[in-house]
């Protein structure tokens, strides 16, 4: 019943926000602001992720993969495409699960308690297309961004790791992953983003606009919110998977 | 001939609140029910109880900001709760609210949180808004602090700046939850005075939420104490200085005794 009610509040709210988006100069210049947050702020974390993701994965298919039968443009194939199918999206949505929806969490919260939204609202603001409006379309274009950042990185990591560590030349790399590299790969991973996107913002906002209580009420809705997003984003993952490949 | 009427029956409710049989319940919780009242226009209502007893739920009720079970508010004759979205919007603006924590909003600055309701909702240019805005920082003494920080202000200052984005827009009506709450002596004074200037110098109508007697007794003109889940006791504050009631006889009593004793 708990349960029922929650995703009842969650539809309400994402409806409003729907009907709410039209207006564009009530949340104009939270959009701008809120594309820097969640898009360029998030560069470095995701960047970090994207070469240490490549990294791993080129030393660990090497070990894997020691085999004179097995050609070693391979591991160039199986990095670059698990980074595009796969890790760039969902590792890179697991870490902004935690930067973006934390934040997007805690800001919503504290406005809560302190009245700020109800503020918002009795200067006759509409308080969604003012805070939740412009933070789930920030996440909805984002995010798809942050994924070629991902993916370059990601692949550049794997070759500068074969490349320094001795087991994979960057010619056999780069031949893998073109080889084996299809168009509709890279489709996929902008679709999981955009849905990521919206999955990370649209349950912060939820859960930063109906949080209670004081400091603890906020803390334990950047919890749920960071928590509930990444369960929704792994099985996001897993539905879009058995639907487009 | 209709439309005379119109005009009329809103020229005769013009600043004026009325509740009506106003029932709210918090699932199983019953707040208060039945409360019935009016605010005429120009007049200054403070609404007392003790803490939890439902005195700003009670004020959430009058800009809608919640919805009662049962039981109706009208502003300028309007049932506000039965308005649509936008219509809603445009009679709260109509209000300027001072919260208990004052709600500033702490993403900017002093001026900008005086100026943000201007930037939205007029046309003004910058030269205006930036006149209009330490208008409003002058009124509340505090032109000087323009450029600071909300973190930087005292509790006292935050109230004041909170009064100065209430009235930025020239409200209709104005309303005050918890006021002077912790506040020292000599601060509660200034924002009482603040209150007694904003009634007299802008002609607006105004709830005070407040359990500070010594509050009540210098902005009021009238009083409604809400006790036992309902509107125990509604008058003037000679009628108040003269009632037999027990309930509010005890309440004032106590307030009182903390006066003398601090």
């Amino acid at each position: 019943m708990h349960s029922l009610n929650e995703v009842g509040k969650y539809s309400s709210l994402l409806y409003q926000a729907l009907r709410s988006s039209t207006e564009f100069g009530t949340y104009r210049k939270n959009l701008f602001q809120e594309l820097v947050k969640v898009g360029y702020d998030s560069v470095p974390i995701i960047i970090l992720t994207g070469i240490f993701t490549g990294s791993v994965m080129t030393l660990q298919s090497a070990y894997q993969l020691q085999s004179a039968f097995i050609p070693l443009s391979t591991i160039g194939a199986i990095v670059s495409e698990s980074i595009l199918i796969e890790l760039a999206a969902v590792i890179s949505s697991l870490v902004l699960a935690g930067k973006v929806g934390a934040r997007v969490a805690t800001e919503l919260g504290t406005m809560r308690v302190s009245e700020q939204i109800d503020a918002l609202e009795s200067m006759g603001f509409n308080s969604v297309s003012f805070l939740v409006v412009p933070r789930v379309l920030a996440g909805i274009l984002m995010f798809p961004v942050l994924y070629i950042v991902a993916s370059v990185t990601g692949i550049g990591g794997g070759l500068a790791a074969g490349f320094f560590s001795g087991t994979v030349p960057p010619s056999d790399f780069l031949q893998g992953a073109r080889t084996y590299f299809y168009p509709w790969n890279v489709i996929f991973g902008f679709t999981k983003m955009f849905v990521f996107g919206f999955i990370i913002t649209s349950v912060s906002c939820y859960k930063g606009y109906y949080a209670r209580g004081g400091a603890e009420g906020v803390g334990q809705s950047t919890t749920n919110a960071t928590v509930l997003s990444c369960i929704f984003v792994l099985l996001a993952d897993f539905i879009l998977a058995a639907l487009l490949l | 001939m209709y439309s005379w009427l119109i005009l009329y029956s809103q020229h005769c409710c013009f600043n004026m609140i009325e509740i009506k049989n106003l029932t709210k319940r918090f699932g199983d919780l019953l707040v208060w029910e039945d409360v019935s009242f009016k605010v005429e226009d120009g007049e200054t209502l403070a609404i007392i109880g003790r803490s939890g007893c439902g005195k700003s739920v009670l004020m959430k009720h009058i800009n809608a900001l919640l919805y009662p079970d049962t039981g109706k508010v009208l502003i300028d004759g309007r049932d506000i709760h039965a308005l649509d979205y936008v219509d809603l919007r445009k009679q709260r603006q109509k209000f300027g609210v001072l919260f208990q924590g004052s709600a500033l909003f702490d993403s900017i600055n002093t001026f900008e949180n005086v100026a943000f309701p201007l930037r939205y909702f007029t046309n003004q240019t910058e030269e205006e808004i930036h006149e209009n805005v330490m208008k409003s920082l002058t009124y509340v003494n505090l032109e000087d602090s323009a450029n600071k920080e909300t973190s930087e202000l005292s509790g006292g200052m935050r109230k004041r700046v909170g009064l100065a984005r209430a009235i930025v827009l020239e409200p209709n009506y104005i309303m005050y939850d918890e006021p002077t709450s912790g506040l020292d002596p000599q601060t509660a004074d200034e924002i009482n005075g603040l209150i007694n200037a904003m009634s007299e110098t802008f002609d607006v109508t105004s709830i005070v939420i407040t359990h500070d007697m010594h509050s009540v007794l210098e902005v009021a003109d009238k009083v409604a104490f809400l006790d036992q889940q309902k509107l125990s006791w509604f008058g003037t504050i000679s009628e108040m200085r003269n009632s037999n009631h027990k309930e509010l006889i005890d309440f004032v009593s106590a307030s009182e005794y903390q006066i003398k004793a601090g």
